[in-house]
């Protein structure tokens, strides 16, 4: 599927520039083969699409809505603000588009057991609903840090009928339980499909995940041409490993809008807790690919901060690490305070409450409308709703 | 040519399998691994593999990944590992591999690491998450003059492991089972199947066995069909629980080389 002018990536090798690849156990290379082949049959079959369709409209409850934020608009007095409401998809954030696409490959592939790492526990919750609807057997890998902080979410996962297996190596978040999750797939890999959450991991998950969440761009590139007849001048997300960025980001590709990605700056990028990882990473290989990375000066992987278990991650999409490079999108980053400030800010202004991981992106609001025009436009990814996050918001407010 | 695929040879003229040991640099304890392995290879050893520590193992089980751990917690990078290496040499003729992860190497600096690691006396490298594919692109010309040992695993096909033993330079590395390090046979003889079917494609190089096995009935098992074994998170696991001479370490040692030549 090649939705952008003049932009083929990955290449053959799966490479974004000098970044992705497939740097994994030789077990893992002949199942990657495998996925990409029938990966490439699938998206070429226009059953396979109608059928994708027809969930993301019938079970997920898409195009989820381009919503004018008045109230935001407002408060700041410049340029026009729209949301895309990926909120609003079932399950409650964007991870339910990645979920879907990928059981379809699954059940193709012939798998029947399927596992998945979770952070904020969207992913790990999408995943658990797509094995529940098609009736495959569900382990989710989870951070014991991640445990505590998203409580709501692990009970969600049991009580859809998956495992949750918590992991207790390393910093215990989403890098921790991303290495599980391809260490239970080196041991069962015949049976077994891992549906990775991001854009992240060996070729051809990078581009996969991309093309399964291209649907939220897509769709507001429509709705946005509809409404304003014509394309945004900004479209703002957050970044951890990127997957709704990229899906917001992807169609907009070398149209003239300005992409901008916001990172997690947990205490703040002066500090050691944050993860920054395309502000102040570099080029390292990290969990399958080559990409920006939090790592010491030895080469050992960060132990990073954020206040969002879903951007909680020392990596980055490979894809990401190019768009830098390129400059094809701008990457900045937000503080756990700003974070919260900005969800409190969305709820009072709007009625929205936004996941954390989407809070980074409308924080990012306070540098970027101060240099925006009246007739300007802005859209900001609502990546997911913020339910799940209660307990941390209630914390950090203390109200 | 080869000095570890030479060493190799010359000891399966005389009919013997050859067993390579695999240990953690400085673990258990850093000031007395340089006597630990000396004392590894004085005790049936017939080359080692020194891993060198990385913060996220992916390839590894829970044993190594705890050595990788306690190593970094040392203060073991790959400074460390080469000054270690380095007295190893001082020590014995016998082939030393370094392995680990890709990341601390491209951090060093890849010429760089090359280049200190054949000055420190390393005859070879496996970097289990570079497969073929990233091969051409991580191993440039500077690693002329090591080895660069790569792995093939019951999932690889018959075709790559053509192309795999073309690339693969001292041995090819057999991983018995499809799991990670320490992983137990699930099934002995589907393990013998995949190791038999190994030996009749390839062309260049000699096969050694690794992963899943753990003591002298193993060894014995598997020594018929290839030339040599490799033994990893059994020596590493028992040294967790050893005494301050590794006796009982050295005695698994000896018992796996036994189980390889009876």
């Amino acid at each position: 599927m090649s939705l952008s002018t003049n932009y083929n990536f990955p290449d053959d090798n799966g490479r974004f520039g000098k970044y992705g690849g497939k740097f994994v156990p030789e077990t893992l290379i002949t199942p990657l083969q495998e996925l990409e082949k029938v990966y490439n049959e699938l998206d070429n079959d226009p059953q396979f699409h109608n059928e994708l369709d027809k969930l993301n409209k019938e079970y997920s409850g898409r195009p989820t809505p381009l919503t004018f934020a008045e109230g935001l608009t407002n408060y700041f007095n410049r340029g026009k603000i729209y949301l895309k409401r990926e909120d609003l998809c079932h399950t409650g954030a964007h991870k339910i588009n990645n979920a879907l696409g990928q059981i379809l490959l699954a059940k193709k592939l012939g798998k029947t057991r399927i596992i998945a790492e979770t952070g904020a526990g969207q992913h790990g919750v999408a995943v658990a609903t797509v094995c529940a609807k098609f009736g495959l057997k569900c382990f989710i890998y989870m951070g014991e840090v991640d445990i505590e902080r998203q409580s709501l979410n692990v009970f969600r996962m049991k009580l859809l009928g998956a495992e949750v297996i918590p992991v207790s190596s390393g910093s215990k978040t989403l890098k921790d339980a991303t290495n599980e999750a391809i260490r239970d797939w080196v041991t069962n890999v015949k049976d077994t499909h891992y549906i990775i959450g991001s854009v992240v991991g060996p070729h051809p998950y990078p581009m996969i995940v991309r093309n399964f969440q291209s649907v939220i761009g897509i769709e507001a590139k429509e709705q946005i041409q509809k409404v304003e007849g014509r394309l945004p001048d900004y479209i703002v997300a957050c970044v951890g490993g990127g997957s709704n960025a990229i899906g917001i980001f992807f169609p907009f590709i070398n149209s003239g809008v300005k992409l901008i990605g916001v990172e997690a700056a947990g205490y703040g990028i002066n500090t050691s807790k944050h993860c920054a990882t395309l502000t102040l990473g570099r080029e390292g290989i990290f969990q399958g690919m080559k990409t920006y990375l939090l790592q010491n000066d030895e080469g050992q992987v960060s132990e990073v901060h954020s206040i969002s278990a879903g951007l909680d991650y020392p990596g980055v999409g490979p894809e990401h690490s190019f768009f830098k490079d390129e400059i094809i999108a701008d990457y900045f980053s937000v503080t756990d305070d700003e974070a919260i400030r900005a969800t409190e800010l969305l709820s009072q202004k709007e009625g929205i409450i936004p996941a954390l991981e989407s809070a980074h992106a409308i924080a990012y609001l306070n540098y970027l409308m101060p240099e925006t025009a009246k007739e300007e436009i802005i859209i900001v990814n609502v990546s997911g709703r913020g339910d799940k996050d209660l307990n941390t918001i209630k914390n950090s407010l203390g109200y | 040519m080869s000095i570890i695929a030479d060493y190799i040879s010359k000891k399966n003229k005389t009919n013997e399998r050859v067993l390579s040991v695999f240990l953690t640099a400085g673990f258990p304890d850093k000031d007395s691994f340089v006597d630990l392995a000396l004392k590894i290879l004085d005790s049936g050893a017939d080359m080692l593999e020194i891993g060198f520590p990385f913060s996220d193992p992916l390839a590894d089980g829970p044993v190594i990944q705890h050595s990788s751990q306690i190593a970094i917690e040392n203060g073991i990078n790959l400074n460390e590992t080469f000054n270690l290496v380095r007295k190893i040499r001082e020590g014995t003729n016998k082939p030393l591999i370094m392995m680990g992860y890709a990341n601390p190497v491209l951090s060093y600096g890849m010429n760089k690491f090359a280049n200190d690691a054949k000055s420190a006396g390393v005859n070879g490298v496996i970097i289990p998450d570079v497969p073929i594919e990233e091969y051409d692109n991580f191993f440039k010309d500077h690693f002329v003059g090591l080895d660069t040992i790569l792995l093939i695993t019951p999932t690889t096909s018959n075709d790559r492991i053509k192309a795999i033993d073309e690339k693969s330079s001292g041995f090819l590395y057999c991983v018995s089972v499809s799991g990670t390090t320490g992983a137990q046979q699930k099934g002995k003889s589907t393990s013998l199947d995949f190791i038999k079917r190994t030996s009749l494609i390839t062309k260049k190089n000699n096969t050694l066995v690794g992963f899943g096995i753990s003591n002298e009935n193993d060894a014995r098992a598997f020594a018929p069909y290839c030339q040599g074994i490799i033994v990893g998170s059994a020596v590493i696991k028992s040294l967790m629980n050893d005494d301050k001479s590794y006796s009982n370490t050295l005695k698994l040692v000896a018992a796996l080389k036994k189980g390889l030549s009876s």
